[in-house]
């Protein structure tokens, strides 16, 4: 009788391979050079709920841990160099590009690893996305980017590949705290029809299966990260509305207070592992 | 002639109606230490129907958690719950019955989703749109899926 009924079940199904199990004890050096924390000790805000941190890379298939090793293999690198000539590229009333003030974008090595982080100007948190709109606005004169839209991607990319192998050291207290709770507090939130908190799949699930899908711990030290499921780079943003989504719940939007403030705290739950993106992911 | 007509209507609806109170709705659902004995349909679950409930990933999608033995030949069993095989030993029916309506009611703070729940939701959502919810919530699985999914798990006996 059992046997029938999953005999039955079983007659619907083509595909039964399993899936590339990934290798959590791998290291990552890219070009043979630069070497990348993948794992290291969680930080002082985490240590009551995990002891170590893990880049996403860690739970992913051999084949799609190597294409991060060499620029050559990895797709995303594409979105760098697009980034690196829009960086070159005079754009807005101003008359001026990014270059023009900063220089060449290996100068900007390191910004991509504190941010998101208070701006005093402005009176609230920026990610690094917004802190580029805030430079084509109000130097150059030019049009906002859309949040994880293309050129805001690209370029994000470009800012992340120079800094990669520093450690993430996203400020936790100061003036951007109350952004932070916020984002903390939307981490525990559990919502949708589902009922589920990010919490419930990357802090106490990292490691297991749900369904097809390794669950890791969420990070997001590799972003922007290129999926080989929708062939594109991919904002952090994005992502956290897809996995709310998800859980049966009415999203945030992509550039919204609540995802400034998830960004936030999620990257600060990377503090110590390396600035990774572009990075590799399924 | 045209009293039996009239009476026999009236059979007919309070016959209706009858059927319809059989369903408990899911605000009406009794626990006892999270256990709910009374079946939600009257009409007895089918474990074959259960079995395709548990493993489509667009109904219970239990696999998605769950690791079930009989259903090996469906791929990608997750483990995020216990396996249940043997759950049918483990548990009454009254207790399955209540797992699967609100599994907090057994589980404290459990992750397991409530599959027969309406209320209580945190940005509901249309499905897996991402937008907002509108109108009348349906629970996740309906009262005979419920009954469905039950029988089948009493047949997960070691
Ligand atoms: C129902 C389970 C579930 C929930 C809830 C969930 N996620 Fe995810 N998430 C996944 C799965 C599955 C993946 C793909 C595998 C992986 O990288 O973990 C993923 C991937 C991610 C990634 C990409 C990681 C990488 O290395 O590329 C990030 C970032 C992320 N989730 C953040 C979040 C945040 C923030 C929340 C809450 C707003 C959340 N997730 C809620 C299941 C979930
Ligand atoms: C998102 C994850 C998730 C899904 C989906 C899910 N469960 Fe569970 N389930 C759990 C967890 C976790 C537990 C363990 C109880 C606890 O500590 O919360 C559990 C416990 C159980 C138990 C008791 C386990 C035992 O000791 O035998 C049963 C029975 C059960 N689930 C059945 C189901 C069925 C049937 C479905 C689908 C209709 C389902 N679950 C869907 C996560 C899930």
């Amino acid at each position: 009788m059992k046997k029938g009924i999953a005999a039955i079940l079983a007659a619907s199904t083509i595909f039964g391979a399993a899936t590339a199990t990934a290798d959590e004890s791998a290291e990552l050096t890219v070009n043979g050079e630069i070497d990348i924390v993948t794992k290291t000790a969680a930080p002082a805000h985490l240590s009551d709920v995990l002891d170590e941190v893990m880049s996403g890379w860690r739970f992913r298939s051999d084949q799609t841990q190597e294409m991060q090793m060499d620029d050559f293999d990895n797709p995303g690198m594409l979105g760098v160099e697009n980034g690196a000539e829009i960086w070159a590229t005079v754009d807005g009333s101003e008359g001026k590009s990014c270059a023009d003030c900063h220089g060449e974008p290996e100068e900007m090595a390191g910004v991509k690893a504190v941010y998101p982080k208070w701006n005093a100007q402005a009176g609230k948190v920026f990610t690094l996305q917004m802190q580029a709109n805030d430079c084509r606005t109000n130097r150059m004169g030019a049009e906002a980017w859309g949040t994880d839209k293309g050129p805001a991607i690209d370029v994000e990319a470009l800012l992340a590949s120079v800094s990669r192998g520093m450690p993430v050291n996203v400020a936790i207290d100061g003036p951007g705290h109350e952004t932070w709770k916020l984002g903390k507090e939307l981490y525990y939130t559990r919502t949708g029809q589902l009922e589920l908190s990010c919490a419930n799949c990357h802090e106490d699930n990292y490691g297991n299966m749900i369904r097809a899908d390794h669950l890791s711990q969420g990070q997001i030290n590799g972003f922007p990260t290129y999926r080989l499921k929708n062939t594109k780079l991919n904002g952090v943003q994005s992502r956290f509305k897809g996995c709310v989504r998800d859980t049966r719940a009415q999203t945030y939007k992509p550039g919204s207070d609540e995802f400034v403030a998830l960004e936030m705290y999620v990257a600060s739950r990377g503090n110590g592992l390396s600035v990774e993106g572009p990075s590799v992911r399924n | 002639m045209k009293r039996t007509t009239i009476s026999l209507c009236t059979l007919l609806i309070a016959g209706l109606g009858a059927a319809q109170a059989e369903t408990v709705v899911p605000t009406a659902v009794a626990f006892e230490e999270g256990a709910v004995a009374q079946s939600l349909t009257g009409v007895a679950g089918d474990p074959v129907e259960g079995a395709k409930v548990v493993s489509t990933k667009s109904q219970g999608n239990c696999v998605a958690c769950h690791e079930i033995t009989d259903l090996a030949d469906i791929p990608f069993h997750g483990e995020v719950g216990p396996m249940l095989d043997g759950a049918g030993d483990r548990w009454s029916e009254a207790e399955l019955r209540g797992i699967l309506v609100d599994a907090k009611m057994t589980f404290d703070e459990s992750m397991m989703p409530s599959f027969y729940k309406t209320e209580g939701f945190i940005r509901l959502g249309k499905a897996y749109t991402g937008k907002a919810h509108e109108g009348d919530v349906e629970p996740l699985l309906s009262a005979q899926q419920i009954e469905d999914v039950v029988a089948y798990l009493m047949t997960l006996k070691d």
